[in-house]
């Protein structure tokens, strides 16, 4: 058996065990530390499938940054009590999992019609990136993709200042003339 | 590489069909987030199978914009949670009807 066969049929099982982990815990920080495992899980497909950049960024982005943000917000809010499980709507469990059955069943489907379940992947994939993936990725990014690029330069910013903008805690503001009336108010009152 | 494709599009389909779940089934917000996180992630690795079958490197260039994008959203996403629970005291979806007609 190929090693490669052998990390995914490690790394898979794992991955999908964590997802189901995630839905199941009731403390909503052990289901934030089970989607950090999911990440590496699929940081480790990125590997098998020759991407070593995104790789790189899949742990840096999302097992780092993303998650610090989620557990640092369910930690500031304090919302990581058990959550009540009553079910409100009718049926929306089980009509949710039988969707997601028949999702699964389709792609399955749709799998063995069109791809195959034996086709390898094909041979020349090193010869695409003579010197490296992240430069090969960096050569296809600034040539063929430059112009989406400065775009999402521009969708983080406006993401950061909407941020900034959202978070903020309303302050009134007190005009001179406010604060004078009010100190009349009290200069008067007795 | 010898594992056939079809098996990382299976493992991807299998998660986006975990995180519907989750975004179906639960009512607090931050749970639906992750959910959506898991989507996003297993839609990723779609992109990158795909990149590997095709020999093209575009998939993995998309596959980062979409981690960007993903980025972007997280944090304004939280953003939003952050302030409706600051008016609600609660994440919970249910309770969010100021927009309903």
């Amino acid at each position: 058996m190929p090693l490669d066969n052998v990390v995914f049929w490690v790394f898979a099982p794992i991955s999908i065990a964590a997802a189901i982990g995630m839905l199941v815990m009731r403390n909503v920080i052990h289901s934030a530390l089970f989607l950090v495992v999911n990440f590496g899980c699929i940081a480790v497909m990125f590997l098998l499938l020759d991407a070593p950049f995104l790789f790189a960024v899949q742990i840096v982005v999302y097992a780092g940054a993303i998650m610090v943000l989620f557990l640092f917000v369910i930690m500031l809010l304090g919302v990581d009590r058990d959550d009540v499980r009553t079910e409100r709507l009718f049926l929306q469990r089980p009509l949710a999992i039988v969707l997601a059955i028949a999702f699964v069943a389709e792609i399955s489907v749709a799998l063995r019609a069109g791809i195959g379940f034996a086709t390898l992947a094909p041979e020349g994939f090193d010869q695409l990136q003579p010197t490296g993936n992240a430069q090969a990725v960096a050569e296809v990014l600034f040539r063929d993709y430059f112009f989406p690029f400065e775009v999402t330069s521009i969708l983080l910013i406006v993401a950061a200042m909407a941020t900034m903008v959202l978070a903020q805690r309303k302050v009134r503001v007190v005009t001179q003339a406010e604060l004078d009336a009010s100190g009349a108010d009290v200069g008067a009152a007795p | 590489m010898r594992t056939p494709i079809a098996y990382f599009l299976l493992l991807a389909g299998l998660l986006f069909a975990i995180g519907t779940v989750g975004v179906l089934v639960n009512r607090n917000a931050l749970r639906i987030f992750m959910s959506v996180e898991l989507q996003l992630n297993a839609v990723n690795l779609t992109l990158v199978a795909f990149a590997r079958m095709h020999n093209d490197l575009s998939g993995q260039v998309l596959a980062f914009f979409s981690m960007v994008v993903a980025a972007a959203e997280v944090v304004v996403g939280l953003a939003i949670i952050v302030s409706i629970y600051r008016r609600h005291r609660s994440v919970d979806v249910d309770d969010l009807r100021e927009m309903r007609w």
